[in-house]
């Protein structure tokens, strides 16, 4: 009980744009730096990883492509997350996070796509087949792409997160039936191998470095995130500093 | 709720024939089909159930933005979210777009086995995408009501409408086309696809109004 009424203490105390943005200022170079280093680690590790028996040297794709995938489905998490902030607390940043966690998850997909089907072209002989899991990602980068004209199509910019967070809920549902679309469906794609009930089924030479990437790219995302926020309240406070301005011209 | 879902069918009927129009843009473009792939009939029997099913998406896509953009206009949306005391705003939502479903997607529906007949498809196929449609255009258009509420205020929202619903509807063009081809092609099954497809319906037929309730309550002026 005390922990909660602390807990959201903390959240109401981030409302406030000035302290968030000095948050931001301390944690963004920090994240920065921890997500090169990370990212530094995982590069080496990926790059002296044993090659696969099977799929030679391509398996290093590997090790850019699932983080990229997993990070396109965080990314609509944390703007559903969002969605809920701003239509039931009520958040003042909630949606200043939700529009820009959009263009970075839009990236993140088509990422996970450019590298899938590089990846699909020497293992499965095309670069794009019409599957479960292909189709269910291709359509998450269309509702990103939605989202972003949603919030660009309102002048104001509240009316207009409200609305992207309405239409970000309801296309969540997206969300489990990618995860769940290799169990589902008879796909091309191979079905989960690393979180897995029974443990994962990847040997620890190819897990370790995929989990190394994986934290480094999670943490660049916040980095980015919190970076296209700052920029984000920046913009707003420009914006109204303009209209005070042009007021006062006008009087 | 009986008069509202009245008063909606006459709105409909009455500014300017908005069901025609989509009729008509269905022939349209079915028949533009054969110019692009050319005449051979046994091609477009085969990719008939396709053909029929992405016209009446792109038909019933098309009268989405009315949907609550002509009640805005004269003011009665504001007069139904105020009244949301004494009727619960979803379900006020739901006899709309259920009204709206008849008025424009009903229509597509009578006119699909008339079409599949220029298609050269056979009998059973035409009855198959005549009952998916049937069973899948509600579901286009529960979807359809959230970005229509949601993009109620933009002056322009259509375009939009279809951005935004697209990448939702595509379950329901799947399953409805894979039942359609169930019934024709003799290994794939038409049960389970059908099944699925009533299933989506059903759950957007809850999702939907909600959303879209939700959206009016949120973004109204």
């Amino acid at each position: 009980m005390q922990d909660a009424s602390i807990q959201t203490n903390r959240l109401t105390d981030l409302a406030n744009p000035t302290r968030f943005i000095s948050l931001a200022d301390r944690l963004v170079p920090w994240l920065g730096a921890l997500a090169a280093v990370l990212l530094a680690i995982g590069l080496y590790m990926s790059f002296s990883a044993p090659e696969d028996y099977q799929q030679g040297m391509t398996v290093q794709i590997m090790f850019i492509h699932v983080p990229f995938a997993w990070l396109s489905m965080m990314c609509y998490s944390v703007i559903a997350i969002s969605a809920l902030g701003t239509l039931v607390w009520r958040h003042p940043l909630a949606d200043v996070s939700a529009k820009a966690a959009a263009p970075i998850g839009a990236v993140f997909t088509i990422l996970a796509l450019a590298t899938g089907s590089l990846w699909g072209k020497p293992m499965w002989g095309t670069w794009w087949v019409w599957d479960a899991r292909l189709t269910s990602v291709f359509v998450l980068l269309l509702m990103y792409l939605g989202l972003m004209a949603l919030h660009r199509a309102m002048d104001d910019p509240s009316k207009g997160a409200r609305a992207a967070a309405i239409v970000a809920l309801v296309g969540f549902i997206n969300i489990p039936i990618i995860k769940f679309s290799v169990d589902w469906w008879n796909t091309l794609h191979q079905p989960a191998s690393v979180f897995r009930v029974d443990g994962p089924t990847i040997h620890p030479t190819l897990l370790w470095p995929l989990m190394v990437m994986a934290i480094g790219f999670t943490v660049l995302f916040f980095f980015f995130h919190l970076m296209a926020m700052r920029t984000e309240i920046w913009r707003r406070r420009v914006g109204a500093m303009r209209r005070i301005a042009a007021r006062r011209a006008d009087a | 709720m009986w008069a509202l879902y009245r008063r909606e069918l006459s709105n409909s009927h009455r500014t300017g024939g908005g069901a025609l129009i989509g009729v008509l843009f269905f022939l349209a473009v079915v028949a533009v089909v054969p110019f692009g792939v050319g005449p051979d009939l046994n091609l477009l029997a085969r990719i008939g159930p396709a053909i029929l099913w992405i016209g009446a998406l792109l038909a019933s896509l098309l009268s989405l933005d009315r949907l609550f953009q002509a009640d805005r206009e004269d003011g009665s949306l504001d007069l139904l979210v105020l009244e949301q005391e004494q009727h619960w705003l979803a379900f006020t939502v739901f006899i709309k777009i259920v009204a709206h479903w008849t008025s424009h997607a009903l229509p597509l529906v009578i006119a699909a086995p008339l079409l599949g007949v220029l298609l050269n498809m056979e009998p059973i196929g035409i009855a198959a995408v005549t009952a998916t449609l049937l069973a899948g255009t509600p579901a286009i258009a529960f979807i359809g009501a959230v970005g229509a509420a949601v993009t109620t205020v933009l002056p322009r929202g259509g375009l939009l409408v279809s951005v935004l619903i697209l990448p939702l509807v595509i379950p329901v063009l799947i399953f409805g086309v894979s039942a359609a081809y169930g019934a024709v092609q003799d290994p794939d099954p038409f049960l389970p696809p059908f099944l699925i497809l009533l299933a989506i319906t059903l759950f957007f037929a809850v999702i939907g109004p909600l959303a879209a309730a939700a959206a009016l309550r949120q973004i109204g002026d």
